[in-house]
């Protein structure tokens, strides 16, 4: 079996499944935040009842992330009814607005606060849950519904996905950076290429990125249509998660016999900085094939490009430079955005750097303009802009107007778009 | 099961769950019935249309006039948003027929029983028009366009068909014994 069918199997209660089968499987965890919790658990209440409990509320984990530094009074209620749900059902892990325990973006809180963990299964109400995949463990997005089931019963129906292999072998150039590689992989099978399907991320490129960066990869398995990623377990994992948590868990590899579906093979030697232009994930060019392209503002931040270390790899490039258009910056969670004032370049704080910089930031660590949100939402495209962004997604109208047009690249990428105003590879800027 | 009949809507590959409802509108919780019509009144509202093309939903208006939409590949891409499927069910949708489905969205279409997701062994958008007349018999597992007469058939429905025709999840695992009884009252 593969690492996704063991996890399934172990969580399923049986020695074996095959791709293809649907089982119920047992869950670890069960993540939901500000906008998908309200509806899935008034599902909960309506179908097991207004006094129901939760299977587990130490397996709950509530974090309020979308819609958090905005007037709209709905989006506060939300964070309300989430409230109200922790205090009822004895949650634990609600990672409360206005509390110092506010983190922000969830699937890079949700590691920090160590959730993730080797071999277990994770579902969340937020299609981004495959980031988790990183940490060696099944997880997947689901909807309200799935998720009210959860809640009452800690089981869901999955369907076990066949798995696609990519293995990058070589070491990954200094000017290349895990957006570039899963955009380059998005381009080549198309945003349906792995619909349906786990992707195992694997080789001596993948197993040398840190663990941010190999959530970067998993975090966009989605833009291929994909249930799951995965990649192997290793020290860089297990001290990751050993720091954050003391609950034991119990990683997986694959079996000497497992089965692929296709397995391709890249030189990440060859690989180089990548866009995807408007308006789709796999719509792929070089980002030195795009250097016409006038830009009017950038964007960095989200759970694909707002962790600390999408922060240092634009701050190298913004060192000692102005930045010609707009620039916004969101850090993910609040850990990141105390990092900005920690993390030094030759001694120099990323946030002087960025400010030196002429960018503007804010410390409000949340979702913010990666899925545009209400009106008043920092960094918002409200008309006919055009973007370079850290994100994950760039269809018509995700940054807000219908009018932007979103180009995808790394944090490197877009940094050095940002000096220039003008699509740049980084390697023009990077020493 | 059942044949519906109506307008089609007809759109193309990839429209993705913020075209479907923009993200603005998620602070819509559907659970709550004045919610749930609102977020069905801004069904399809972020889909760029091409100028003389009628929307979804008509200006003013909180349903629609097409009960059937009409699809490409890739149907219901990006979020896990259920307000997606419901936001077309709210506004009086009833099916999506398209060539193929993204994952969570055909997962949370049958998880709901908001719309039936139908997808077809050929691509079907070239053959419908905005505004047609049509007919899909879910028994036959056809879909018939009035105007021109042309008749296509439809994939079966699969693993989703015993949830489907136990009406959606929770019927499903209360008839195969997953939880018990009834829904409270």
């Amino acid at each position: 079996m593969t690492m996704t069918e063991k996890i399934l199997a172990r969580a399923a209660g049986r020695r074996a499944v095959e791709p293809g089968e649907n089982v119920w499987v047992r869950a670890d965890v069960l993540m939901t935040h500000d906008v998908c919790g309200p509806g899935t658990i008034g599902i909960f209440k309506r179908e097991f009842g207004p006094t129901a409990r939760v299977w587990d509320p130490d397996r709950v984990v509530l974090i309020p992330d979308h819609y958090i530094f905005t007037a709209d009074e709905k989006a506060h209620r939300n964070v309300d009814i989430l409230r109200a749900f922790a205090a009822e059902q004895g949650i634990p892990h609600l990672y409360d607005v206005g509390t110092p325990r506010y983190k922000g973006v969830c699937h890079v809180a949700l590691p920090e606060g160590g959730h993730t963990r080797p071999g277990e299964v994770l579902l969340g109400t937020d299609s981004h849950t495959c980031t988790a995949g990183a940490f060696n463990e099944f997880a997947t997005g689901i909807g309200n519904t799935d998720a009210a089931f959860v809640l009452g019963t800690g089981k869901l129906l999955l369907k076990v996905p066949a798995t696609m292999r990519f293995v990058f072998d070589g070491e990954i150039p200094p000017y290349v950076l895990a957006k570039d590689l899963i955009l380059h992989v998005i381009g080549d099978i198309g945003v349906d290429g792995a619909t349906y399907r786990a992707m195992e991320f694997a080789g001596e490129a993948i197993m040398r990125l840190s663990m941010e960066e190999r959530m970067t990869v998993c975090n966009m398995v989605i833009e291929a249509g994909a249930k799951n990623g995965i990649i192997a377990c290793d020290e860089t994992t297990r001290a990751f998660v050993r720091a954050r948590t003391s609950r034991p868990f119990t990683e997986v590899a694959n079996d000497p016999g497992a089965r692929f579906l296709v397995e391709r093979r890249y030189d990440a030697r060859t690989l180089e900085p990548t866009v995807a232009k408007p308006h789709s994930p796999d719509n792929r060019a070089l980002a030195r094939e795009l250097r016409e392209v006038r830009l009017t503002r950038a964007y960095i931040g989200s759970c694909t490009g707002g962790k600390v270390s999408d922060f240092v790899s634009a701050a190298r490039v913004l060192k000692g430079r102005r930045v010609a258009v707009d620039t916004f910056l969101v850090p993910s969670t609040t850990d990141v955005a105390r990092a900005l004032r920690t993390e030094t370049i030759d001694g120099r704080p990323l946030l002087d750097i960025f400010r030196d910089a002429g960018c503007q930031i804010s410390l409000d660590a949340s979702c913010a303009a990666c899925l545009g949100g209400p009106r008043d939402t920092f960094g918002r495209i409200n008309g006919p802009e055009v973007c370079i962004s850290t994100t994950n997604r760039n269809f018509p109208g995700r940054m807000g107007s219908k009018e932007g047009q979103v180009y995808l690249a790394s944090p490197y990428t877009v940094a050095a778009s940002a000096v220039t105003g003008r699509i740049t590879d980084p390697r023009e800027l990077l020493q | 099961m059942t044949a519906i009949r109506g307008q089609v809507y007809v759109v193309g590959d990839n429209v993705d769950t913020d075209q479907i409802i923009p993200a603005e509108y998620l602070n819509l919780v559907p659970t709550i019935p004045e919610e749930y019509r609102k977020l069905g009144s801004y069904a399809l509202s972020g889909l760029p249309r091409a100028a003389g093309e009628p929307p979804f939903v008509p200006a003013g208006a909180t349903t629609t006039p097409y009960v059937i939409v009409v699809a490409g590949r890739n149907f219901g891409c990006g979020s896990s948003r259920e307000h997606a499927p419901i936001a077309l069910g709210a506004a009086g949708a009833r099916a999506v027929v398209a060539e193929s489905f993204a994952r969570i969205f055909f997962r949370n279409c049958v998880a709901t029983g908001e719309l039936y997701p139908v997808e077809t062994p050929e691509r079907i958008v070239d053959a419908f028009r905005t505004g047609d007349e049509a007919v899909l018999d879910l028994d036959a597992s056809t879909l018939t366009n009035a105007r021109t007469g042309a008749t296509f058939t439809l994939r079966p429905l699969g693993d989703a068909g015993p949830v489907i025709a136990a009406g959606g999840l929770f019927e499903y695992a209360r008839k195969t014994g997953m939880i018990p009884g009834t829904r409270p009252a």
